[in-house]
C-alpha cells in the first residue's frame, strides 16, 4: 500500500506540472512527493495499530467482565483477576485450575468473539486510516508543496528517536531496578541488607517453618565478589600490563602481528565457555594441586573462578594499557633512551608514570567487568554465602545470587525475588561509578597527549 | 683522579646489574605474553580432545521383527500404545540368546537407548506396509555403552565404580565381535532438540532459538543503531543533550549484561507481559545490549568518511539529508556492517541476561515461532554443563565447538569485509 502510495504521489506531482520533463516546476524532486504520500499512509495507520494493541486487552476484559453475572462483578479485585485469567486461559484452549462451568465457558466464548470482532474492526479501521491519510496527502500535493523539507523533517525525528533509545534504556534500567529495590527495602530494612552478615534468602510461608530464617545481609556476597575480583585482578593486571609492555617495546612486528590477534580471541570467547572450562578443568586442577600441597580446597573454590576470570580480562587490560602507553609522546621515550637509560628503565621510570592515569582508568574498567561477570562464577563458584577471605573456600557473589534468585518461577511480591533487584541495583551503581571514572580518566589522558 | 673518571667507573660498575635487570624485565614480559597464548592452546586442545568424540556415536545393529502379534494384537495398529520397546528387547535377546534371568535381562536392555523404540515407531509410522517383516536397523546404544566404546569409561576400574557392569561389557564386546556395533557420525546432535538421554540430545532447538533471537536483534538493532549514529555524527547540535547521549552510550556499553536481563524481566515480562522464554523477548534484550556496540562502531565508520565528500555534495546543492543518505551512508556501510557483525557475535555468545528472562527451561521441541519457548546455544551449554551424566560433558564440549565455529565464521566475515571494503582516502 505504501509502495502504491509512493508511485501515486510521484505520478500526481508530475501530472500536475504537465508530465515528466517539466519536473523543474516542482519545488522538490518527484520522488519526495511519493515519499510524502507514503508517510501519510503508513504513520497514522501504525499509530492506530500500536494504540489498539495497547488498549485492546483491557477493553476486551472490561467488556467480558461487564457481561458476567452481578455476583461475580462485585468480587474483590484479586479474585476477579483470577477469574479473568481463567477465562483467558479457557479461551486460549489451555487447561485451567478450576472446573470449567457454563458461566466460564460462556465468558470464554464471549472473549473469543470479542477478540475476533476486534481484529476485524482493527483491519477495517487501519485500512481506512491509511486510505484517508493517503487521500489527504494526495490532495495536498501541488507544485509549491515543500515535500522534501517535510519528508526530511520526519526522517530527522526518526533519527532523534533512535538516538534517544540509549537514554530510555538507561532510564528503564534505573527505574525497573530502583522500583523493585524500593519495594524490597520496604520489607527488609536497608541497614540489614547493607550491613547484615548473614545471607539466607528464604521467606517463610508459615511462621513455624524450619530453615525459614530469611535473613538478607548481603555483606558475605560483597566480600565474595571482592575476593574473586581481587584474584582475577592479581592475574590480569600484571600479565596484561607486561604483555602490553612486551608487545609495545620488545617484540618484533611479526611476533606482535601474531600475538595480538591471538590474545583478542581470548576476549571473543563467550563467558559460558570460560565457565565450563573453570568448572570442569581448572577447578579439579586447583583441587589436586591443593591436595598435593596439603591444603584443603573446596571443589568450587574462589581461586578457580578467579583465575579463569583473570585470564578472560587479560586482553581488556592489555589493550587499554597499550593505548595508554602509545599515547605517551615519543619525545619522552627518546629523551630517556638518549640519556643512557636502558629500555626497562625508560619504561618503569618515564613511560609508566606518564601513562599511569590511563592504565588506572583501564584497571577500573576491568574491575567493573569482573564484578559484573556472571557465567564464570555461576558455573565455577559456589552458592554458600561464606564470609571469608580464604581463596580456597567456596564463596558466592552478587551475580550468582541474582541468577539463583531469579531462575525458575518467581512472584513479584516476595522478598526473595525483590532481593535480586536490590542486588542488581548495587551492582549497577557500583559498576556505573567505576565505569564513569574509568572512562573519563582514560579519555582525558588520551586527549592530553594528543 | 678526576671526578669524570669516577663517574664513568660508577656507571660501568652498575652496568652488569642494569643489564641483568633489563634481561629479567624482558623475560617477564615474554612470559606474560606466553601465559595468554599458552592458555589459549590448552583451552582449545582440551576442548577438542573432549568434544570431538561427541560427533561420533555408537550404534547397534538389531534385526527387529515387526511382528503383527505384538504391534497390532487386535488387528489394528495404534502407534501411541504399541509395544515398540518389546520389539527392541526381543531383538536384543535374539542377538545374545545366552542371557537369562530377570536381572541380567534387565541389564541387557540397558545397553540400548530408549530412542531405539522411537526409531522403530517412526519407521512404522512412515511405512505401515513393513508390518510383519523383519528389518535390520542401526539403533543408538545407551550413553554408557557409547562412553565405554570411546574409552571415556575405564573398563579396568573396579566394577562398583563404573556405571557399566562386567556382564554388560562382555555383551558389548560380543556384539562388537559379531560386527553389530559401529561408531558413526552423530546425526542426532544436529537434528534433535534437547533430551534427558545424552545419546538423543541435540542442539537443533538451541541453534534455532539463537537464530530467531539474532534475527530479532539484527532487524531492530542495526537500523536503530545506524540511525542513532547518523544523528549523533551528522545532525546533533553540540549541546548538553547530545553530550548526555554520548556519555550514556559509552556507559551502557560497559554495564554488566545481567543488568540488562533484570531490565528485560521487569519491563518486557512483568510490565508488558510478553511470554517468558520466548526468542522475541531474548531478541529485545539483546537488542538493547548490542545497540551501544553498533552505535559506537557506526559512528567510527561515519567519522572515517572524509569531509570533502560532504562538502562536494553540499556544494552541488544537495540537502543535508541527501548528503548523508546518498553519499556518506554508502561509503560508511562496510564499517557499519562490520560493527553489526561484531555486535551480533557478542549477542550470540551472551547467556547471563537470557537466564533472567527464563530461557533456561528444559525444552525438547524445536521452536517454530518467535513466541515459542526456546533456549539459546550458550544457555544449552550452561544446562548441559550442569548435567551429571558423563556423556553430557562430551556433548557440552561439542556444543561449544559448534558455538565457537559460528563465532569464528562471523568474525572472519567481519575481517574479510573490512579488508575488502577498506578505502584509503
Amino acid at each position: 500500500m505504501a509502495t502504491a502510495a509512493f508511485y501515486l504521489g510521484r505520478g500526481r506531482s508530475l501530472a500536475l506540472v504537465g508530465g515528466p520533463g517539466h519536473g523543474l516546476a516542482l519545488h522538490s524532486l518527484p520522488g519526495y512527493y511519493g515519499y510524502y504520500v507514503a508517510i501519510w499512509v503508513v504513520l497514522p495507520a501504525l499509530a492506530l495499530l500500536s494504540a489498539w494493541v495497547l488498549l485492546e486487552p483491557k477493553l476486551i476484559v472490561a467488556l467480558v467482565v461487564n457481561g458476567l453475572p452481578e455476583a461475580y462483578r462485585n468480587l474483590p479485585a484479586g479474585e476477579l483477576n483470577l477469574l479473568v485469567n481463567n477465562i483467558q486461559n479457557l479461551a486460549a484452549g489451555d487447561v485451567i485450575s478450576v472446573a470449567a462451568d457454563d458461566m466460564l465457558q460462556d465468558a470464554a466464548t464471549q472473549f473469543n468473539a470479542y477478540a475476533a470482532k476486534s481484529r476485524q474492526v482493527l483491519a477495517v479501521l487501519a485500512l481506512g486510516v491509511a486510505g484517508l491519510g493517503g487521500v489527504h496527502a494526495w490532495r495536498l500535493i501541488n507544485p509549491d508543496l515543500r515535500a522534501r523539507n517535510r519528508v526530511e523533517g520526519v526522517i530527522r525525528w526518526f533519527l532523534i528517536a533512535a538516538s534517544s533509545i540509549a537514554i530510555f534504556t538507561t532510564i528503564g534500567i534505573v527505574l525497573s531496578v530502583l522500583f523493585e529495590a524500593i519495594r524490597f527495602f520496604q520489607k527488609v530494612p536497608a541497614t540489614e541488607f547493607l550491613f547484615g552478615l548473614n545471607w539466607s534468602p528464604q521467606t517463610a510461608i508459615r511462621a513455624d517453618q524450619v530453615g525459614s530464617s530469611g535473613s538478607f545481609g548481603a555483606v558475605p556476597l560483597f566480600t565474595g565478589t571482592m575476593l574473586i575480583t581481587a584474584i582475577a585482578m592479581v592475574v590480569a593486571v600484571p600479565v596484561g600490563l607486561m604483555t602490553a609492555i612486551y608487545l609495545a617495546e620488545y617484540s618484533s612486528a611479526r611476533v606482535r602481528g601474531v600475538a595480538k590477534p591471538l590474545l583478542e580471541i581470548l576476549a571473543g570467547i563467550p563467558t559460558v565457555v570460560y565457565g565450563f572450562f573453570a568448572a570442569l578443568t581448572v577447578a579439579p586442577w586447583v583441587r589436586q594441586a591443593g591436595e598435593s600441597a596439603g591444603i584443603d580446597v573446596a571443589s568450587e573454590s574462589a581461586l578457580a573462578a578467579g583465575l579463569v576470570m583473570g585470564i578472560m580480562i587479560i586482553p581488556l587490560v592489555s589493550s587499554l594499557s597499550d593505548d595508554a602507553i602509545n599515547a605517551v609522546p615519543s619525545a619522552m621515550r627518546d629523551g630517556a633512551l638518549g640519556l643512557g637509560s636502558t629500555r626497562s628503565e625508560t619504561m618503569t621510570k618515564v613511560i609508566l608514570p606518564a601513562a599511569l592515569p590511563g592504565i588506572v582508568g583501564g584497571i577500573l574498567l576491568a574491575v567493573s567487568r569482573a564484578i559484573g561477570e556472571t557465567m564464570i562464577v555461576v558455573m565455577a563458584a559456589g552458592l554458600a554465602a561464606n564470609l571469608t577471605a580464604n581463596p580456597f573456600e567456596a564463596v558466592t557473589t552478587v551475580t550468582v545470587q541474582i541468577v539463583t534468585l531469579l531462575v525458575g518461577d518467581q512472584e513479584f511480591d516476595s522478598a526473595k525475588t525483590l532481593a535480586a533487584f536490590a542486588l542488581g541495583l548495587m551492582l549497577f551503581v557500583v559498576t556505573l561509578f567505576l565505569n564513569v571514572i574509568g572512562l573519563s580518566v582514560v579519555r582525558k589522558y588520551r586527549e592530553q597527549y594528543d | 683522579m678526576s671526578a669524570a673518571k669516577s663517574t664513568r667507573e660508577k656507571v660501568e660498575a652498575g652496568l652488569p646489574r642494569r643489564r641483568r635487570k633489563e634481561l629479567t624485565f624482558k623475560l617477564v614480559g615474554l612470559l606474560a605474553t606466553t601465559v595468554g597464548i599458552v592458555f589459549l592452546g590448552v583451552f582449545f586442545s582440551t576442548l577438542i580432545a573432549k568434544g570431538s568424540s561427541a560427533f561420533k556415536q555408537t550404534f547397534l545393529q538389531l534385526d527387529i521383527e515387526l511382528s503383527e502379534d505384538v504391534l497390532a494384537p487386535d488387528g489394528e495398529l495404534d502407534l501411541a500404545y504399541a509395544d515398540f520397546d518389546g520389539l527392541v528387547r526381543t531383538a536384543l535377546r535374539a542377538q545374545l540368546p545366552e542371557v537369562s534371568g530377570r536381572s541380567d535381562r534387565r541389564a541387557l536392555y540397558r545397553i540400548v537407548s530408549v530412542g531405539a523404540a522411537y526409531q522403530v515407531r517412526d519407521l512404522i509410522a512412515a511405512n505401515p506396509e513393513l508390518l510383519g517383516t523383519t528389518q535390520s536397523m542401526w539403533v543408538p546404544a545407551a550413553s554408557n555403552v557409547d562412553m565405554l566404546i570411546k574409552g571415556n569409561i575405564d573398563a579396568n576400574l573396579d566394577e562398583a565404580l563404573r556405571p557399566v557392569s562386567d556382564k554388560q561389557i562382555g555383551w558389548v564386546r560380543a556384539l562388537e565381535e559379531a560386527g553389530r556395533l559401529e561408531t558413526r557420525f552423530n546425526k542426532a546432535l544436529f537434528s534433535n532438540g534437547d533430551s534427558r538421554e545424552p545419546e538423543l540430545a541435540g542442539i537443533k532447538g538451541a541453534v534455532m532459538g539463537s537464530l530467531y533471537m539474532l534475527l530479532v536483534t539484527l532487524v531492530l538493532a542495526f537500523p536503530i543503531g545506524v540511525a542513532a549514529a547518523i544523528y549523533l555524527e551528522e545532525f546533533a547540535p553540540k549541546n548538553r543533550w547530545s553530550d548526555l547521549i554520548e556519555v550514556n552510550i559509552n556507559n551502557l556499553a560497559a554495564v554488566p549484561s545481567i543488568v540488562f536481563g533484570l531490565l528485560g524481566l521487569a519491563v518486557f515480562i512483568n510490565w508488558a507481559s510478553l511470554p517468558r522464554s520466548a526468542p522475541l523477548v531474548g531478541g529485545l534484550v539483546l537488542t538493547l545490549l548490542t545497540l551501544p556496540v553498533i552505535i559506537i562502531a557506526s559512528r567510527a565508520a561515519i567519522k572515517a568518511v572524509p569531509p570533502s565528500i560532504r562538502e562536494a555534495a553540499l556544494g552541488l546543492g544537495a540537502s543535508q539529508t541527501q548528503v548523508v543518505f546518498h553519499h556518506v551512508l554508502p561509503l560508511a556501510m562496510p564499517g557499519m556492517l562490520t560493527g553489526a557483525i561484531i555486535g551480533m557475535s557478542r549477542a550470540l555468545g551472551e547467556s547471563a541476561p537470557l537466564l533472567m528472562i527464563g530461557m533456561v527451561a528444559f525444552i525438547v521441541d524445536v521452536p517454530a515461532r518467535l513466541t515459542d519457548p526456546a533456549t539459546a546455544l550458550p544457555v544449552q551449554i550452561y544446562l548441559w554443563a550442569d548435567s551429571p551424566e558423563r556423556a553430557f560433558a562430551e556433548r557440552t564440549s561439542a556444543a561449544i565447538i559448534v558455538l565457537l565455529g559460528f563465532l569464528l565464521v562471523m568474525n572472519l566475515t567481519a575481517v574479510i569485509l573490512r579488508k575488502r571494503m577498506e578505502r584509503k582516502w
